[in-house]
C-alpha cells in the first residue's frame, strides 16, 4: 500500500522511486534500532544466557562460568526466601495499586465536582507531587518521618498519641511498608487523578442530565453511567500501576538506607540488586531478573495487544 | 532502567490512560462543576478539595521550608512551620561544597547528551513510521512498545557488564547510552503523533512554489514540529535528570555521580554524624526545582503530544 502521497517534483524513474521507498525508512530507523539493540537487546540476551550458567567462587577468580541448564531456576523455585520476596512484592503491588486507584478516582471526582478555584488549587498541588524527583521526594519523606524531629511524630504526639514521640517507623517491617505505601501512593495518585479526570470530562453532560431527570441518584449515576464510560481509562491506569508497583526500587532502596533490615524489607527490585551487586551470583540474579521480566511482560501483554489492535485500524 | 523506565511508562500514562476517552477532542472547559447541586454541598466539596490539596502539597512545602531554616530551628523538638526569618545559608553551604557542582556538571552533561541523541534518533524514526510504509514497520512499533515495559532491575547487571566491557564505566557516555535507549522508545511514540499532524501537502505546496525538498522541510515542516521536539526534549531531560538505578550501578566514583546519586551519598555521609537536614533539604530543593519548573511548562503539551501519538498513525 503506497501510503505516501510524497510525489517528487519530476516523476522519477521507476527504479529510483522503488529504491527510495525501500531504503529510506530503514536508514531513518537504523540509529534507533542500533542503540536499542546495543543497550536493551544485548543485555536482555546476556541476562537470559547468564541465567543458565553457574557462578561460584572460581568464577570470581576468572574461571569461565559453566552452563547448568535450568538449575538456577530450579534452585529459585525451591528457595523459600525468593517466594517470601515474591509474595511480599505481589502483596505490596496489589495494595499500592488498589489504594492509588481508589484515592486517584476519588480526587478526580472531586476535581470534577468543585468550582474553578478549588479545582485549580487541587491540580497545582497534584502537579507538584507528580513532578518531584523520586530521590528528592524520598529525602523529604525521610525527614517527615524522622524519629526524633520528624513532623509526623510531632503531629501524632500533639494529637494526644504520646507513644509516637521518638517512634522509629523504619525499624519494623510492618511500619516500614506502611511508610513505603504512603510515599508510593502519594507519588502515583496525581497521574491517576489527571488521567481519570481527563476521562470524566468526556462523560456527556446530556446523558447525566437525562439520568437525573429519570430520577437516578448521584450514586446510581456514578456506578451506572460514569464508571462504565471511563472504564477504558481505568483499566489501563490500573495496569500501569500494577507494572510500576511490582518493580518499585528507588523508594525501597532509599528507605532501607535509612535503617531497616534489608532481608526483612526486600522486594523483587532490591533483591535482584542485592544478588547482583552484593554476592556476585550473576546466574541467580539473572534468573530472578528474567522471572520479573516475564511477570511484567505477562502483565503488560494485554496493553500491548490493545495498542496493536489500534495500530491495525 | 527502573526510575527511567518507570517514568517512561509513567509519562506515557496520561495520554495512554486518557486515550480511550481522547480528552483532546470535545473537551468542554468551564462547564464542569456547574451541574445543578446544592449550594452548601458545593462549598463543602470545595473546602474538602482545598484541604486535600494542602495535605498533598505539604511534603513539597516542608522541603522548601526546612531548606530555609537554621539548624537551631530544625533541631528544636517543636517544628517550625514557616520560614520567616529563615536564610539562604543552607543553599550557599550546599553549593559551595565542592561535590555539588561536580555532580551538577555530570548531571547536565548526561542529560544534554541524552536529549540531543534521543531527539535525533527518535525524530528520524518518527519520520520513518509516520511517512513510510515499509516491511518491518509493525515489528519496529511493537519493539518500541515492548522495550518500555522492561523493568530496569531486570537488566542492569547485564548493562553494567556491557558498559564495563566497552570501558565506559564512570563516564558520561556510558550512562548516556543506557539512558538514550531507555528514552528513545517513548520519544519516538510522542514525536510520531506530531509528525503525522503535519500534512505532507504543506511541504509539497512549498515545493511547487519553488523550494527544494530540504528547504521545504526546513522552512515549513520543522517549525511546525518544534513544539513536539521541545516537549519530547524536556521529557528526555527530566528522565535523565531524575534517573536513579542505572546511575547507582554505573557511576560509582565520587567525581562521576549524577545529582540523585550525589544526594543519596550526601544523605548517607551526613547520617554518620547528625543529619544536617537543612542542607539535605536545600540539596533536594536544588534538584527538584528545575524539574518542577520544566514539568509545569510542558505538562499539558506532553499530554496532548501523547494523545496525538496514540490516535494518529
Amino acid at each position: 500500500m503506497p501510503a505516501l502521497t510524497r510525489a517528487a517534483p519530476p516523476p522519477p524513474p521507476q527504479t529510483r522511486r522503488r529504491r527510495r521507498r525501500t531504503v529510506v525508512p530503514y536508514a531513518l530507523v537504523a540509529g534507533a534500532v542500533a542503540i536499542l539493540v546495543l543497550a536493551m537487546g544485548y543485555p536482555l540476551g546476556w541476562q537470559v544466557v547468564t541465567s543458565l550458567k553457574e557462578f561460584g567462587l572460581e568464577q570470581q577468580f576468572g574461571q569461565p562460568a559453566e552452563f547448568v541448564g535450568l538449575r538456577n531456576y530450579a534452585a529459585l523455585a525451591t528457595d523459600g526466601y525468593l517466594w517470601t520476596v515474591v509474595a511480599r512484592s505481589v502483596a505490596f503491588c496489589l495494595v499500592n495499586a488498589g489504594l492509588t486507584l481508589a484515592v486517584g478516582i476519588g480526587i478526580a471526582l472531586l476535581m470534577n465536582a468543585v468550582g474553578r478555584f478549588p479545582r485549580l488549587v487541587l491540580q497545582i498541588s497534584m502537579l507538584l507531587a507528580w513532578a518531584m524527583p523520586v530521590v528528592a521526594a524520598m529525602t523529604v519523606w525521610r525527614w517527615l518521618f524522622d524519629w526524633r524531629r520528624g513532623v509526623v511524630n510531632w503531629l501524632l504526639d500533639a494529637a494526644g498519641l504520646h507513644g509516637f514521640s521518638g517512634h522509629n517507623w523504619l525499624e519494623r517491617p510492618a511500619s516500614f511498608f506502611l511508610v513505603a505505601t504512603i510515599i508510593v501512593v502519594w507519588m502515583s495518585v496525581p497521574f491517576v487523578a489527571f488521567s481519570v479526570y481527563a476521562g470524566l470530562t468526556q462523560v456527556s453532560e446530556e446523558v447525566l442530565e437525562a439520568a437525573q431527570l429519570d430520577g437516578a441518584s448521584a450514586r446510581q449515576q456514578l456506578t451506572g453511567i460514569i464508571l462504565p464510560m471511563i472504564r477504558p481509562v481505568l483499566s489501563i491506569v490500573l495496569l500501569l500501576q500494577l507494572i510500576w508497583d511490582l518493580r518499585v526500587f528507588a523508594q525501597i532502596k532509599m528507605l532501607q538506607d535509612a535503617g531497616s533490615t534489608p532481608s526483612e524489607t526486600n522486594l523483587l527490585g532490591t533483591y535482584i540488586y542485592q544478588l547482583g551487586t552484593g554476592s556476585s551470583d550473576f546466574g541467580m540474579s539473572s534468573a530472578v531478573s528474567i522471572f520479573v521480566l516475564v511477570l511484567t511482560v505477562a502483565l503488560s501483554s494485554f496493553y500491548i495487544a490493545a495498542l496493536l489492535r489500534e495500530e491495525e485500524t | 532502567m527502573s526510575t527511567t523506565a518507570a517514568p517512561v511508562a509513567r509519562a506515557a500514562g496520561p495520554a495512554v490512560g486518557a486515550r480511550g476517552a481522547s480528552p483532546a477532542r470535545g473537551r468542554r472547559r468551564g462547564s464542569r462543576g456547574n451541574r445543578p447541586r446544592g449550594h452548601g454541598t458545593r462549598t463543602l466539596l470545595g473546602a474538602v478539595a482545598v484541604a486535600v490539596a494542602l495535605v498533598w502539597a505539604f511534603p513539597v512545602y516542608w522541603m522548601v521550608n526546612s531548606a530555609l531554616l537554621s539548624n537551631v530551628q530544625l533541631q528544636s523538638l517543636t517544628p517550625t512551620f514557616t520560614p520567616f526569618g529563615g536564610s539562604l545559608d543552607n543553599f550557599t553551604a550546599v553549593i559551595s561544597g565542592s561535590s555539588f557542582l561536580t555532580a551538577l556538571r555530570v548531571s547536565l552533561l548526561v542529560s544534554l547528551v541524552t536529549v540531543a541523541a534521543a531527539l535525533v534518533l527518535a525524530f528520524l524514526s518518527a519520520l520513518a513510521i509516520s511517512r513510510f510504509r515499509f516491511r518491518g514497520r509493525k515489528s519496529f512499533i511493537v519493539a518500541v512498545l515492548v522495550v518500555q515495559m522492561l523493568p530496569a532491575e531486570g537488566l542492569f547487571i547485564a548493562q553494567y557488564k556491557l558498559v564495563g566491557s566497552l570501558n565506559l564505566l564512570n563516564t558520561v557516555l556510558g550512562v548516556s547510552i543506557i539512558y538514550i535507549a531507555a528514552v528513545v522508545p517513548f520519544t519516538i511514540w510522542m514525536l510520531r503523533g506530531f509528525v503525522a499532524g503535519v500534512p505532507i501537502e504543506l511541504e509539497e505546496a512549498a515545493m511547487v512554489d519553488g523550494l527544494g525538498r530540504t528547504q521545504a522541510f526546513l522552512r515549513i515542516t520543522l517549525p511546525l514540529l518544534a513544539p513536539g521536539l521541545v516537549a519530547s526534549g524536556v521529557y528526555a531531560f527530566l528522565q535523565a535528570w531524575n534517573e536513579f538505578t542505572v546511575a547507582l550501578v554505573l557511576m560509582q566514583t565520587a567525581d562521576m555521580q549524577t545529582l540523585p546519586i550525589w544526594l543519596r551519598t550526601f544523605l548517607q555521609s551526613s547520617a554518620a554524624r547528625e543529619t544536617d537536614w537543612g542542607q539535605v533539604m536545600a540539596a533536594s530543593t536544588l534538584i527538584a526545582v528545575p524539574v518542577i519548573v520544566f514539568f509545569l511548562l510542558v505538562q499539558s503539551r506532553m499530554t496532548s503530544g501523547l494523545v496525538a501519538g496514540a490516535v494518529k498513525g
